[in-house]
């Protein structure tokens, strides 16, 4: 059932009037911020008013404007766009007031143009989960790539300018050499940029062309960081942490999984991927990133270069979970996007608290580092326990459903890399948090009990570690309390996600 | 193809298109007639102000979505040799009248401080230079068309003669006005032939163009005039391999000419105004060769302009690689391809352009169009920088810029002709991407290379005005491209028929 509603049209254009207010009000810092905080707010109010609709069985549509003769700008929300913007506007709330604190008590530079960025990528966010067809969502794609290669480069060091560059070519070179003739090549063939629930092709297209048409959907959505297309994700890690939060749970990855979900379900459909075994090459695909990305992820140091291994690693579970085709698993996939963000933004948001309270970022400095910042490793800890999958934590229910869809699909393999990956994400987890709690600091090594009692005094009055402040500290507490709620009450996001498959 | 046409004074009571043409020429002589130089430059600009104002009249009263001529003039001329004064303008040329309308007005904007030599003869040469190019795209005779197109070179010469820039200015002149002359010479002989044709078929000589559509030509005669027409106007292009032209008159002209020359794409419009409609079954048969000219000129003009310090240089090589997506989207012979062709000139002629403004006003500051050797231009004319890249956007045809809707439409419609054709066009797309990152990165950030840079002044307000303007346009077209396209669609829709269709009856009869 189709609904006129001008809902999807406002939660775009709130943020984008938000990036307005917050460059209006310049001068003012804290107006600034209340602005940029009242927008997010009354963006997931929008967002929420949506809810009951969905829920209902409905879907919502706002023609924006025609574009180009064949195609208009239009807006449709569905259960899958619904479940991607609630969970972007509500992690936008929380990293809002985050930045808040940590902007400032980092004393970083433009912090105008941080805003208002963030506030614009917001824009092309929703513009993202509320596209109607191909070109809706490309023009938005392409959008959010531009909107957040400054929020990258901001530090505007050689390193971060750098990484900007790996950034913007990595995502402009995927989306114009392999996304946009992807979509041109499916206007070709099936006469229409629509996104339709069993696919868009006509029976007796070229099996050959859509065979490579998939694969340069594929790999057009860098922002999805599977491999080979992934290590923009690791270098981009320069960028302030709520940058980072921003990168790896409110928007941009969740844009790529988002992209290759709509290109499974709306553009190929169930039967086809069957029909061509894109199903078992994309599970492949995803498999080896998995794994690859946990390997990698256990050999490294900083501690925000194992999140972002991390981050790819997890993403390719949803793909995974699409791919396996059956009921359980394709809920598995899709409930992921929720879950692994607020698990991840909890650990992004708890490694700058490390950073801000001690000014590490390495794992090996930060022995002892969960008796100085109990709160911080806390939320730590529950956030790495949904990421590993132990109950009561969301991720425990989408292992649940990734693994009893694989099953479903009678596909033991991919059990098996559900099995192994899930024991290497707890290794370089419980590392970090062997350390934490347990490690002793660097400047107790090698000293004599004597000395180290002495030294631990020194210590406690050299660096002062303690928790920043409350607008650190709430955030994070409270992304890991919804972690945890997800995993207690997770009906409301498996009922989005049911309605969500084909 | 039967044209209809809607005259002036039925749709708007005034020959507009005969004012627009003579309004400039009047206003240049006004201008010579004020003593003070400051005065010239400002009755200049409102002149060129009032012009645009005008166009955007006949704009506004356009019937977008049919093919018929509109805003036509009909006056008998030279009876007996079959030379008319007709006027008119459709979907193919009307968005071209107010381009260069705007186009001239900006340049006046960018010359108020930077022409300080004789600023009346050069405002004068400007409006004249109007004159003619409004001339081209409304001429509907094909002599009336040929004189305009041969004016232009007046004061085109002139102004690369007198005002450019660089210390070679008189050899980059002359090299424009020879190599035009042996372009122009073979189009000459087209339109004779076409006019001949005419008179074998009806008896009377004729070298009207709606006339012309309605006779058909032989095969072997098509075939020629194809090439000849084809000749000249792939020069004027320019299209590879006739394009080194360009770049020297872009190195020594003056910023104002510079931008004309890339912004407006006379040549791709020659081919889609007379030489595809008016021997389309030679055009279809030779459609290869203009797409594989096409597509070398995408990849070519790209990769020589990766490589280019001189921001003048580069945008003569990525104008060459411009004009080959444009027409590789002509050449397709469908409605997509030919709606994104004269998006895309439309695009050149506001993002290109901008670029090269900007640059302009860089050199008046610097005395040198290297950007790439300076290096963190960014830190210090930030507001600059700005534009620069937004503008730039547009260039390398980013979603919700004006580049993006002809860009888009071209490979839609090159992927229909052929996919092959198509995927090279991709790949010029994306080295058209890098040839601006890579230049936007040399230029702009970075570390400063140079101690000239950090006394550098942002943009003056007048300079902010066209930065602005120009920006405003490159995010307005972007995000509302349908009015503009529907206004060019019914003419497009006709072309595309008329290439597409049949061999004429008259042939099929014969060879029965």
């Amino acid at each position: 059932m189709q609904t006129e509603s001008i809902a999807p049209l406002l939660a775009v254009v709130v943020s984008l009037a938000g990036a307005g207010l917050v460059v209006a009000t310049r001068r003012n810092p804290n107006l600034r911020e209340g602005c940029s905080l009242a927008a997010a707010v009354l963006q997931f109010v929008v967002v929420l008013t949506m809810v009951r609709p969905i829920l209902d069985g409905e879907t919502l549509h706002f023609k924006v404007l025609s574009f180009l003769p064949q195609v208009s700008i239009v807006f449709r929300v569905d259960a899958l766009a619904l479940l991607f913007a609630i969970t972007a506007s509500s992690l936008w709330v929380l990293t809002t007031v985050y930045s808040i604190g940590y902007m400032r008590h980092h004393h970083e530079d433009a912090q105008t143009r941080y805003y208002a960025f963030v506030a614009l990528a917001l824009t092309a966010t929703m513009g993202i989960a509320f596209s109607a067809n191909l070109l809706t969502l490309y023009i938005f794609y392409e959008l959010l790539t531009f909107m957040t290669y400054p929020l990258v480069a901001h530090a505007g060091t050689a390193e971060a300018l750098a990484a900007a560059k790996k950034y913007l070519l990595y995502q402009l070179g995927a989306s114009i050499v392999f996304l946009l003739p992807a979509i041109i090549l499916t206007y070709t063939m099936a006469d229409t940029f629509d996104f339709q629930p069993d696919g868009v092709f006509p029976a007796g297209t070229n099996t050959t062309l859509l065979v490579v048409v998939y694969g340069l959907f594929l790999a057009g959505s860098a922002k999805a960081a599977i491999m080979p297309f992934h290590s923009w994700l690791p270098a981009a890690m320069v960028a302030p942490t709520p940058v980072s939060a921003l990168l790896h749970a409110v928007a941009v990855v969740n844009a790529g999984v988002f992209l290759v979900l709509r290109v499974i379900f709306d553009v190929f459909g169930e039967d086809l991927l069957r029909q061509l075994h894109l199903d078992v090459a994309t599970a492949i695909v995803a498999s080896v990133t998995i794994l690859m990305a946990s390997f990698y992820a256990l050999r490294l140091d900083t501690l925000k270069a194992v999140l972002a291994y991390s981050t790819i690693s997890q993403l390719s579970y949803m793909i995974l979970g699409a791919v396996l085709l059956s009921s359980n698993g394709m809920i598995g996939g899709v409930i992921h996007i929720a879950n692994h963000s607020f698990a991840k933004i909890t650990l992004f948001f708890c490694a700058g608290s490390i950073l801000l309270a001690s000014n590490k970022t390495k794992i090996s400095e930060m022995g002892g580092i969960g008796r100085l910042l109990p709160v911080t490793m806390a939320a730590f800890l529950v956030g790495s326990l949904s990421i590993v999958g132990i109950p009561p934590t969301a991720g425990f229910i989408t292992k649940w459903f990734l693994a009893t869809g694989s099953i479903e699909a009678d596909k033991l393999a991919i059990f098996l890399v559900l099995l192994l990956s899930t024991l290497l994400t707890a290794g370089y987890y419980f590392r970090i948090i062997r350390t934490a709690y347990f490690g002793s600091s660097p400047e107790e090594d090698g000293l004599s009990d004597a000395d180290r009692e002495v030294e631990k005094g020194h210590a406690q009055v050299r660096h002062q570690v303690r928790e920043v402040g409350p607008l650190i500290f709430v955030p994070l507490l409270l992304s890991a309390g919804v972690s945890v709620v997800l995993g207690i009450f997770p009906h409301f996001v498996i009922e989005l996600a049911r309605l969500a498959l084909p | 193809m039967i044209l209809n046409e809607v005259t002036a004074s039925q749709q708007i009571g005034f020959p507009i298109l005969s004012i627009l043409i003579v309004f400039p020429i009047v206003w240049a002589i006004i201008l010579n007639l004020i003593e003070n130089d400051d005065v010239v430059r400002k009755t200049a600009i409102a002149g060129a102000l009032l012009e645009l104002s005008l166009t955007l009249i006949m704009v506004l009263n356009f019937t977008p979505g049919i093919s018929d001529i509109q805003f036509a003039e009909r006056v008998e001329w030279i009876a007996t040799a079959g030379v008319g004064y007709h006027l008119g303008v459709d979907g193919i040329s009307v968005l071209f009248v107010p381009l260069t309308a705007f186009l001239t007005l900006m340049v006046m904007l960018s010359s108020w401080s930077s022409v300080r030599f004789r600023p009346k003869s050069f405002f004068t040469a400007l409006l004249v230079l109007e004159a003619t190019t409004i001339g081209i795209f409304v001429s509907l005779d094909l002599v009336l068309f040929f004189v305009f197109w041969e004016l232009f070179l007046v004061p085109s010469y002139i102004l690369l003669r007198l005002w450019g820039i660089g210390p070679q200015r008189g050899y980059a002149a002359l090299k424009y006005v020879m190599y035009m002359l042996a372009g122009s010479a073979p189009l000459l002989m087209g339109i004779v032939l076409l006019g001949i044709n005419h008179f074998d078929v009806t008896g009377s000589l004729s070298f009207d163009y709606p006339t012309l559509l309605t006779v058909p030509v032989p095969r072997e005669t098509q075939t020629l005039i194809f090439f000849l027409m084809a000749f000249g106007f792939a020069v004027k292009g320019p299209l590879f391999p006739f394009h080194t032209w360009l770049a020297t008159a872009l190195m020594e002209g003056p910023v104002g000419m510079s931008v004309l020359l890339v912004g407006l794409k006379l040549g791709v419009y020659g081919f889609l105004r007379f030489a595809v409609p008016l021997v389309p079954e030679a055009a279809n048969e030779w459609a290869w060769l203009m797409v594989a000219l096409g597509v070398i000129a995408v990849v070519f003009g790209a990769l020589v302009g990766l490589v280019q310090s001189n921001l003048r240089r580069l945008m003569a090589f990525a104008s060459v690689g411009h004009v080959g997506l444009a027409i590789v989207g002509v050449f397709s012979f469908n409605v997509q391809g030919i709606q994104g062709a004269l998006m895309l000139m439309l695009n050149m002629g506001i993002a290109a352009t901008g670029l090269l403004f900007l640059a302009g006003f860089l050199h008046a500051r610097t005395g040198s169009s290297e950007l790439s050797v300076f290096g963190g231009l960014g830190r210090h004319v930030p507001l600059l920088a700005t534009f620069f890249f937004i503008i730039g956007l547009a260039f390398i045809g980013v979603p919700g810029t004006s580049g993006f809707p002809g860009e888009f439409l071209v490979l839609l419609g090159a992927f229909d002709a052929h996919w092959a054709v198509a995927a090279i066009a991709v790949l010029g797309v994306i080295l058209n991407a890098a040839l601006f990152l890579s230049y936007f990165e040399r230029a702009f950030l970075g570390p400063v290379t140079r101690d000239a840079v950090r006394g550098l002044t942002d943009l003056r307000p007048r300079e902010a005005l066209i930065a602005a303007t120009m920006g405003a346009l490159v995010l307005g077209i972007g995000l509302f491209p349908n009015p503009i396209l529907s206004m060019t669609s019914g003419s497009v829709q006709a072309v595309v028929e008329r290439v597409q269709q049949e061999p004429t009856p008259q042939v099929v009869n014969y060879a029965d």
